[in-house]
């Protein structure tokens, strides 16, 4: 080794010493400032949001969370997401409530049931519900769906079940909170079916087998292994559609009629925090009013960010479960 | 053993006959659940497809609307079909390379601190309801500059990021790293690496994606309605105006009591279902095929 060009060590100098770390440093920096940007985007909505509210929250504070009112009148200008807040936990929940079953149902079909030639073509028909957008669902609840309810649905539960107070005089229009509820249930039922899907498919097949060994029935093997080692992953399903429900506007909009009380009969109008924003776009007259309307906004974010948080903690916690202790995680 | 559980005494106490019933019955349940969802779905496509067919010709996307028309004027959605492209488009161009970025700033680079934070941003993202995203635009830009296409655009890329940069980590972190490994060996820099070895394997993946993410938010109207909704009826394809889109048009139509712009409104939901439907399907088929080639590639 006369010369130290011949050294490995030496000949990668010239070029390892410099121009390689360049690149790395500028791919790593371009692609980190993608991601920083991408994580600040998230704060500033935050705070966006947070900045648009201002004048109702400086002029209301919390209170304007549970007050029922929306008056632009500039007399007795008062807002409040109280009964918006209420339009959106009924709807919501009770979608969530038809879709469940439902999107469990489906997805034992799939993953149990249905023969194997069935299967794949069946799940891309549920998943294509998925991709159906909001806005011809809704324009398709105005003109389809909720004349339907109106005509043969709502009667039929108002006689059979008036006595419930849920089951009240039907619509007129067919505009109702009730057809809000079952567009929800339409549009959150693919969600939950797909995720309980996947979990159904990853409960190990000897469990099933022992089950059915042992002597139970399909249904009872589902209920004593499938339904339990799926149970957490089935609620972070549960709470996801339930989020997508509270987070869906356009829809909602369309369908559930408008107004601002608080009010037990599933067959009259409504409004959710969503749905009053949206019908609000052509504009506010005042500053008090647009900050309220951005305050529904916020309060439907902050919302959003709780049930998708819930979601994550159990989704992580049952993977740390599952990956740790996959021979235990059965019929506990 | 919890509730959930069958206990052998209860297994023998229960008469098998009835067993057999209750488990029929749950079947044939879980049958017909299925049978709603397909129901539903073709319910409603068969609603949209024989409303829309009949209103569905040349005029929807050479036409202009002509406001306040009475009777029967020949008039289409042009202004709605330029404006979605325009807006698809620009936020495509936004969300795509900075989807990328982030995606291979994640698998390749990042700490897994950093990955934890940055990822849960992005779940974060993708879980504010869309109507959000509209008012965050709303008070960023339109406040201050008016309705543009530009802020719908910026709107559905919004949206859009997370799903690209989610679906190009999946594929990232397919690629086998004995490939990474192997370039490395050779004294190929990691940027380079990064760039014309391992991001070519991904493009299938990346494009499948891509087609995903596009079939999702040409479907949206919550972002755009209070950032670029108040567009004239003439068709424009300069986004530093507000853009008519075609979910707005349908929202608005849908809301007019007019049965002629109901027509308009049901041939625009076909051809954007029609599209949806195309989109998400080929992208589906794309994706089993790109992830297929690279599991077995391994």
């Amino acid at each position: 080794m006369a010369s130290a060009e011949l050294t490995p060590d030496a000949a990668r100098r010239p070029l390892a010493g410099r121009r390689l770390r360049v690149g790395d440093l500028s791919l790593q920096l371009v692609a980190g400032t993608a991601a920083a940007l991408a994580t600040v985007l998230v704060g500033l909505i935050a705070w966006k949001v947070i900045d648009g509210a201002r004048p109702a929250l400086s002029h209301y504070g919390l209170g304007f969370v549970t007050r029922i009112a929306w008056n632009p009148d500039s007399r007795h200008e008062l807002y409040g997401a109280g009964s918006f807040l209420f339009g959106t936990a009924v709807t919501s929940l009770l979608a969530l409530l038809i879709a469940a079953p439902l999107a469990l149902g489906i997805a034992l079909y799939l993953t149990e049931l249905a023969p194997r030639f069935l299967r794949a073509p069946v799940t891309a028909l549920v998943e294509t519900l998925a991709a159906i957008p909001s806005v011809v669902i809704g324009f398709w609840g105005i003109l389809v769906l909720g004349p339907a309810l109106r005509d043969h649905v709502e009667p039929a539960l108002h006689s059979a079940l008036g006595f419930i107070p849920l089951f009240g005089t039907p619509s007129q229009t067919g505009s109702s909170i009730f057809t809000a509820i079952i567009v929800l249930a339409i549009m959150i039922l693919p969600i939950v079916s797909s995720i309980s899907r996947e979990l159904f498919l990853g409960v190990p097949r000897e469990l099933k087998e022992g089950a059915l060994a042992l002597g139970t029935t399909r249904w009872e093997m589902v209920r004593g292994v499938v339904f339990p080692y799926a149970r957490g992953g089935i609620v972070a399903a549960l709470i996801l559609g339930l989020g997508r429900a509270i987070g869906e506007a356009i829809a909602v909009t369309q369908v559930i009629g408008g107004g601002v009380f608080i009010h037990w009969n599933l067959f009259d109008g409504g409004d959710t925090l969503g749905s009053k924003i949206a019908a609000s776009y052509q504009g506010a007259t005042t500053k008090l009013q647009l900050g309220s309307l951005i305050y529904l906004a916020l309060v439907l974010l902050v919302f959003s960010l709780v049930i998708n948080a819930a979601a994550q903690w159990i989704v992580r916690r049952v993977a740390r479960r599952q990956g740790t202790g996959l021979n235990r995680g059965g019929v506990g | 053993m919890s509730s959930h559980g069958i206990s052998p005494a209860e297994l023998r106490a229960v008469n098998l006959p009835r067993r057999k019933a209750v488990n029929r019955l749950m079947e044939g349940l879980a049958t017909v659940a299925a049978l709603i969802a397909v129901t539903i779905l073709g319910i409603v496509i068969w609603s949209v497809a024989k409303r829309g067919a009949g209103a569905l010709d040349l005029n929807l996307v050479t036409r202009a609307p002509v406001p306040f028309a009475f009777g029967p004027v020949k008039q289409g959605l042009a202004n709605a079909f330029a404006g979605s492209l325009v807006l698809v488009g620009l936020a495509t161009l936004m969300a795509l390379p900075i989807g990328i970025l982030v995606a291979v700033y994640l698998t390749e680079f990042a700490p897994p601190s950093i990955r934890n934070v940055v990822s849960l941003a992005l779940d974060v993202l993708n879980g504010v309801p869309a109507i959000v995203i509209g008012i965050f635009v709303f008070g960023l830009i339109v406040i201050a500059h008016g309705q543009s296409g530009y802020a719908g655009a910026f709107a559905l890329a919004c949206l859009m990021l997370p799903l690209v940069a989610r679906s190009t980590m999946e594929v990232l972190l397919l690629v086998p790293s004995s490939l990474r490994e192997a370039s490395l060996a050779l004294g190929v820099p990691r940027w380079r690496t990064t760039l014309s070895i391992v991001l070519p394997q991904t493009v299938g993946g990346i494009v499948t994606g891509t087609v995903l993410a596009v079939a999702r938010i040409a479907g949206e109207t919550a972002p755009l309605l209070f950032v670029s909704s108040l567009a004239g009826t003439k068709t424009s394809w300069d986004p530093g105006h507000a853009l008519q889109s075609i979910p707005v048009a349908i929202f608005e139509l849908s809301e007019s009591p007019d049965p002629q712009d109901h027509a308009r409104a049901w041939a625009a939901a076909l051809v954007l279902l029609l599209f949806i439907l195309f989109a998400s399907l080929g992208g589906r088929w794309l994706a089993t095929r790109s992830r297929r080639r690279l599991s077995t590639s391994r």
